[in-house]
């Protein structure tokens, strides 16, 4: 009796360490399985993600009768100015500059001949009236006032 | 479809459709890494610079200081004004990057890698005042054309390499030489190959100057990129212009170099004086060799408001070009009197030299005061616009800061 006891225990031992290998083998395998529809699972490194919100702005808005893509003031001409002059370079190059038409016209002529800009036709007109009305030259006398202080306490 | 690569795939589609052309390879694109056509072309972390530097211009980029960024004795990369006729070269193989010395004076055609010039020749360290030419442009009137520099288009940093006449001398210089020619690797702003931004040079006796130098350090550091890396012409005292970045090749001329912006009226101001507005021919044109006298108050910060019956104490840089700046004044009353600031000798020939003075003010109110630094010559900065020429260049008027006292 004892030892059909014994032999019952054994097998159960045996019957249990089996199952028990068979659970591990069936995680494991799943495991794997599982990895292999969705690698990212056991990247426990946080990856960012990029959020990209992708803004629809209209390039040629106005904005308190400025052309916010380039600062132009929106007045007649400056599509044709966006155009024929912000290809090569930055419109802040005009922005900072004031001319009257003959200079205006001196400058486009001097970008012909160095600079490889190609002849403007009936555009040229357009676009120099536009630069001459909106920015013309300022007289600024033989030295200018001192403006827009910031004004703060000096620690001393 | 996993979820991930899904966002990816879409992400990039709309890249695309941002860029308007198709990504290629656009799988294989690292996780968080975001195409160059869509970074944020923000300057000041793209170039290190200080988030007051002022953008002048984009394309190319033209930055510049403001007087009280200039405070530092020698200048850092943070305050240092930018100024690019092109467009900054891309993927610099410093490896093969090679200066070749040519022209028609030259004894015999060479050419050096970074590391012959580095080991050939002797290395020299000097502090070297680097203005730009239309430094103070946006005061003249009539307005002149370009970018419109108010004070900050001038730096002294701390230059390291080898003397350009050491190399000269080592390729040969012909007894018909009369000026040396830069060539560079900066791109055309129209993208064409065979037009250079701006090809400018000295004459033979500027170059052969102990100070002038091909160097491959800015601070102790290699050259930032938009300064010139892997390596810049550097010309103290004359215009920045002369002090070519991201140099390749300098020719050895029989002729006044002829290259971009050294032809019409670029970098040249009238032989005579002539009338606000005035036009003239282009051979009544000099080009501009040493700059001007002239001083910046870097500390404090115009617009101080101070308390009465304190003294203030400002403090500044002077330079002279290729001359020595001899006597620094300040005056709180317009001009009207003028008291003398202490002024330190320079660390070396053609660095800017250091001032300092305590004002005490007679009473409260408005005050500006007025900075100017006479020369080894005599000359001193006037209080108005010197004068007037066509490209609006060699503004030394005397700089001023706005201080209440209340």
């Amino acid at each position: 009796m004892s030892e059909e006891l014994d032999f019952y225990k054994q097998v159960k031992k045996v019957y249990r360490q089996l199952l028990l290998l068979f659970s591990l083998f069936v995680i494991a395998g799943g495991t794997l399985v599982y990895y292999m529809v969705n690698p990212e699972f056991f990247n426990f490194q946080k990856v960012p993600e990029v959020a990209v919100v992708v803004e629809e702005l209209d390039p040629d808005r106005i904005e308190n009768g400025i052309h916010v893509e380039t600062g132009f003031i929106d007045a007649e001409g400056m599509m044709t100015v966006v155009r024929n002059c912000t290809a090569c370079h930055s419109s802040k190059l005009i922005l900072q500059n004031r001319m009257n038409a003959e200079r205006w016209n001196a400058t486009i002529k001097w970008m012909q001949q160095t600079q490889n800009l190609p002849d403007l036709g009936k555009n040229q007109e357009i676009i120099v009236n536009y630069l001459a009305t909106n920015y013309p030259p300022v007289d600024t006398g033989r030295r200018p006032m001192l403006t827009n202080i910031d004004w703060y306490e000096l620690e001393q | 479809m996993k979820r991930r690569s899904f966002v990816k795939k879409a992400t990039l589609s709309s890249f695309a459709t941002l860029i308007g052309t198709e990504i290629i390879f656009g799988s294989k694109i690292m996780d968080g890494y975001i195409p160059l056509a869509l970074q944020d072309p923000d300057p000041f972390k793209m170039f290190n610079k200080n988030k007051e530097m002022v953008v002048l211009n984009d394309k190319p980029w033209n930055i510049e200081a403001q007087a009280h960024l200039l405070d530092d004795e020698i200048t850092p990369n943070s305050c240092m004004f930018i100024r690019n006729n092109g467009l900054i070269p891309e993927n610099i193989d410093v490896k093969n990057w090679v200066l070749k010395i040519d022209g028609e004076s030259v004894v015999k055609e060479k050419t050096y890698t970074l590391a012959e010039l580095k080991s050939k020749f002797k290395q020299y360290t000097y502090q070297l005042t680097i203005e730009c030419g239309g430094n103070g442009r946006s005061e003249f009137n009539p307005p002149a054309k370009g970018n419109q520099w108010t004070v900050g288009a001038v730096h002294c940093a701390s230059w390291t390499g080898v003397r350009l006449r050491d190399v000269l001398e080592d390729a040969g210089i012909k007894s018909n030489a009369v000026y040396i020619g830069y060539h560079a690797a900066d791109v055309h702003l129209s993208h064409d190959p065979k037009k250079e931004p701006i090809s400018r040079g000295c004459p033979m006796s500027k170059a052969l100057q102990d100070e002038t130098l091909i160097a491959f350090k800015m601070n102790g550091e290699e050259i930032p990129l938009v300064h010139g890396y892997p390596l810049r012409l550097v010309a103290g005292g004359w215009p920045a212009s002369v002090s070519g970045k991201w140099l390749n090749r300098i020719s050895i001329r029989n002729i006044i170099h002829d290259g971009e912006k050294m032809t019409g009226d670029s970098y040249k101001v009238p032989c005579k004086p002539i009338a606000p507005g005035e036009k003239i021919k282009d051979e009544d044109f000099c080009i501009i060799e040493s700059m001007p006298v002239k001083s910046l108050i870097t500390y404090p910060k115009s617009g101080a408001i101070i308390n009465k019956g304190k003294a203030l104490n400002i403090r500044g840089h002077a330079w002279a070009g290729e001359l020595e700046v001899t006597k620094m004044e300040f005056s709180i009353d317009y001009g009207s009197t003028w008291k003398v600031c202490k002024v330190e000798k320079p660390k070396n020939r053609l660095a800017w030299q250091h001032f300092t003075a305590s004002i005490d003010f007679p009473q409260t109110g408005y005050y500006e005061v007025w900075a100017k630094a006479t020369d080894s010559n005599g000359k001193a900065q006037p209080m108005l616009l010197p004068g007037w020429n066509p490209k609006g260049y060699l503004n030394n008027a005397c700089h001023r800061i706005a201080v209440k006292v209340k």
